[in-house]
């Protein structure tokens, strides 16, 4: 099998011809600049573009991946992170009446007026509350750091929050006590936890639901946005889901956390024009590259016609001369997917450290733009080829 | 015309045959006679110079026994098949059988001079890559151009692209070789050297030669003269002058 691969490979290798499309790119460095410098900035485009609509769609979900817990309760008037309506506490602890439910915790979520220390102006920030002693958090940090919320007042706030909150984090950690005020009452920040700015909230905070309670004296005591519930390890979770919208009445939505996540999602997927302007942008990149790349492979045929013509006179069938386009089409994706790649990759650096926006480069977007980038180039390519129909050998004696 | 004799008689081994061709180009009130009864045969190894003034159908018989154009009545055979109603693929594969060399000498910019003579001997398909390019180097040599391999065409003087396009014609081992003006854009010595050359080289591989001329100084390499005036062919016959 194997020397029959082999010997196929080395019949290849020794039937090959002269690396014509090859050639004809190479040897006109002018073009292939510019058709190169097109491709990429296309390239480029898609990424930045895409980048920003996976990245703003994945920050939506920061907090959301914080919580420990399998199944979580939500009002049905709850439309995203933003618009959190609240649900009685009791249909959480009913929840402890199926067997695979283990642990149950109530949470608080809301968005508060958070004074800046050092401006003294006021922004939103979304406030968390819960019970300190139970475990909801994944990170350990968060988890290690919650019994100082028992003191009455104190927080954690999210030293990621955008600038305009103030140098909470840096005063921090010269060893000063930053105190201020949430919703008019006075808090201190105990200490600092990494979350991450998302759509809704530009800074985050963690308190205990008794702080949250004197932050928001209006909501009910009994009332929670967010119930989390933690399943016997083993258990399924969507069957826990569908057992729980049996056992509950209408006034609670059960979910799992990944349904949790996939809501917030598709809430700023479908109630803003964030996905249509990204997607749009990155369409705008790929027409853009296009009309360049066919543009390139277009005059290069036209110029080269009576060269093509001359082959066709040697013997040479037209199809292998398409293919001489085809192969001009593929190398130029190739070559122009490259800087395209490696500057897509510093240009997230730059937004990360900019926004701090998780903007990353996935395997799967990298793969995507790849491939419009190919079915750019061999498109264009394809209608290139139609000049070639032009190239008559009778005409060039 | 169509003549079923024409098609089924034997060749005889002559490279071309060319029986009763006409030729008309436009449509209509347009259509104008190029090529009248023209009859031809030419063995292989021989050399036939074709002159005439321009304008009177030298290049349409060249690219019809080329195979680059469909033929409208008579009969073509070329290594005995019948070009007549031949299809775009049979008209190609026969192409692979002729070299040609163009009055341009019409090589590849962005080839060097021995990837333009190999681009001749790629089309045989049962030589390895190396073995082609050996062979195209060996052509280069034979056209004393074993010094210039790397160079692109537009180094090359219009000598040397033409001895190359000559050697990019032969790499290709062609029965046939079709020739318009090849000395056309060149001086008088340049110009004998390469249709010596032409003609040395082609005795050599027992290739037939069919070359349309102008120039009077090379017209002794010529097995056979023939000329064409208004669309017909005839014997030259130097002494009739």
């Amino acid at each position: 099998m194997v020397s029959r691969g082999l010997q196929t490979i080395a019949g290849i290798w020794r039937s090959r011809r002269i690396p014509l499309a090859w050639l004809l790119l190479t040897r006109q460095p002018m073009r292939l600049a510019v058709a190169l410098a097109g491709i990429a900035f296309a390239g480029i485009l898609m990424f930045m573009q895409l980048g920003f609509r996976d990245g703003l769609f994945e920050a939506s979900v920061t907090v959301h991946k914080l919580f420990d817990a399998d199944v979580v309760l939500l009002s049905p008037r709850t439309t995203s992170s933003i618009g959190m309506a609240s649900f009685p506490r009791r249909r959480l602890v009913q929840t402890l009446a199926d067997p695979d439910v283990i642990g149950i915790s109530p949470v608080n979520w809301n968005l508060l007026l958070w004074r800046n220390p050092e401006a003294r102006t006021t922004r939103s920030i979304l406030t968390l509350g819960f019970e300190p002693d139970d475990p909801i958090f994944l990170d350990p940090s968060i988890s290690s750091q919650a019994r100082l919320l028992q003191n009455r007042g104190w927080v954690l706030f999210d030293e990621r929050s955008r600038p305009e909150f103030g140098p909470v984090a840096a005063w921090l950690k010269q060893g000063r006590t930053v105190e201020t005020e949430v919703s008019g009452e006075r808090i201190r920040v105990a200490g600092l936890v990494s979350l991450g700015p998302s759509f809704g909230a530009d800074g985050n905070m963690i308190t205990s639901r008794e702080t949250y309670q004197r932050l928001m004296p209006s909501s009910p005591p009994g009332s929670i946005e967010l119930g989390l519930i933690r399943l016997r390890p083993g258990a399924d979770p969507d069957a826990a889901v569908a057992r729980l919208k049996r056992l509950l009445p209408g006034d609670v939505r059960v979910v799992t956390k990944a349904g949790f996540e996939e809501l917030e999602k598709t809430y700023w997927r479908t109630s803003t024009a964030i996905g249509f302007i990204f997607t749009l942008g990155a369409g705008m990149g790929f027409v853009v590259g296009c009309v360049i790349v066919y543009q390139i492979l277009y005059s290069d045929v036209s110029d080269h016609l009576p060269e093509y013509a001359t082959l066709m006179a040697m013997g040479y069938r037209l199809p292998s001369l398409l293919g001489v386009v085809a192969r001009e089409g593929l190398l130029l994706a190739v070559l122009g997917y490259l800087p395209a790649y490696v500057a897509g990759q510093g240009l997230y650096a730059l937004v990360r450290s900019g926004t701090r926006l998780p903007v990353v480069m996935d395997p799967q977007r990298a793969l995507l733009v790849f491939t419009m980038i190919l079915v750019m180039c061999l498109g264009s390519a394809g209608l290139a080829m139609r000049r070639l129909g032009d190239a008559d050998p009778a005409e060039i004696f | 015309m169509r003549s079923p004799t024409a098609i089924d008689k034997p060749t005889g081994g002559a490279a071309i045959a060319v029986r009763d061709l006409s030729h008309w180009y436009g449509r209509g009130d347009a259509r104008r006679q190029v090529l009248q009864d023209v009859e031809l045969s030419i063995d292989p190894g021989e050399v036939v110079l074709l002159t005439g003034p321009s304008g009177c159908g030298k290049t349409t018989l060249l690219t019809l026994v080329g195979a680059l154009r469909q033929v409208q009545a008579g009969s073509v055979q070329l290594f005995g098949s019948e070009l007549l109603g031949a299809g775009r693929r049979e008209r190609q594969q026969l192409r692979r059988r002729i070299g040609m060399i163009f009055q341009g000498h019409n090589l590849l910019r962005c080839l060097t001079a021995e990837q333009n003579v190999q681009m001749g001997a790629d089309l045989l398909a049962d030589l390895g890559y190396r073995a082609r390019r050996d062979q195209a180097r060996e052509w280069l040599r034979a056209v004393g151009l074993g010094d210039h391999l790397g160079k692109l065409p537009h180094d090359l003087s219009g000598g040397q692209k033409q001895r190359v396009a000559i050697a990019r014609a032969l790499a290709a081992r062609p029965e046939l070789l079709l020739a318009d003006e090849p000395t056309a854009a060149l001086d008088s010595r340049s110009g004998r050297e390469v249709v010596d050359l032409l003609r040395r080289l082609a005795r050599e591989q027992g290739c037939a030669v069919l070359m349309v001329t102008h120039d009077p100084r090379i017209l002794d390499v010529a097995d056979r003269l023939l000329r064409m005036e208004d669309g017909r062919l005839f014997d030259h016959d130097p002494e009739a002058r």
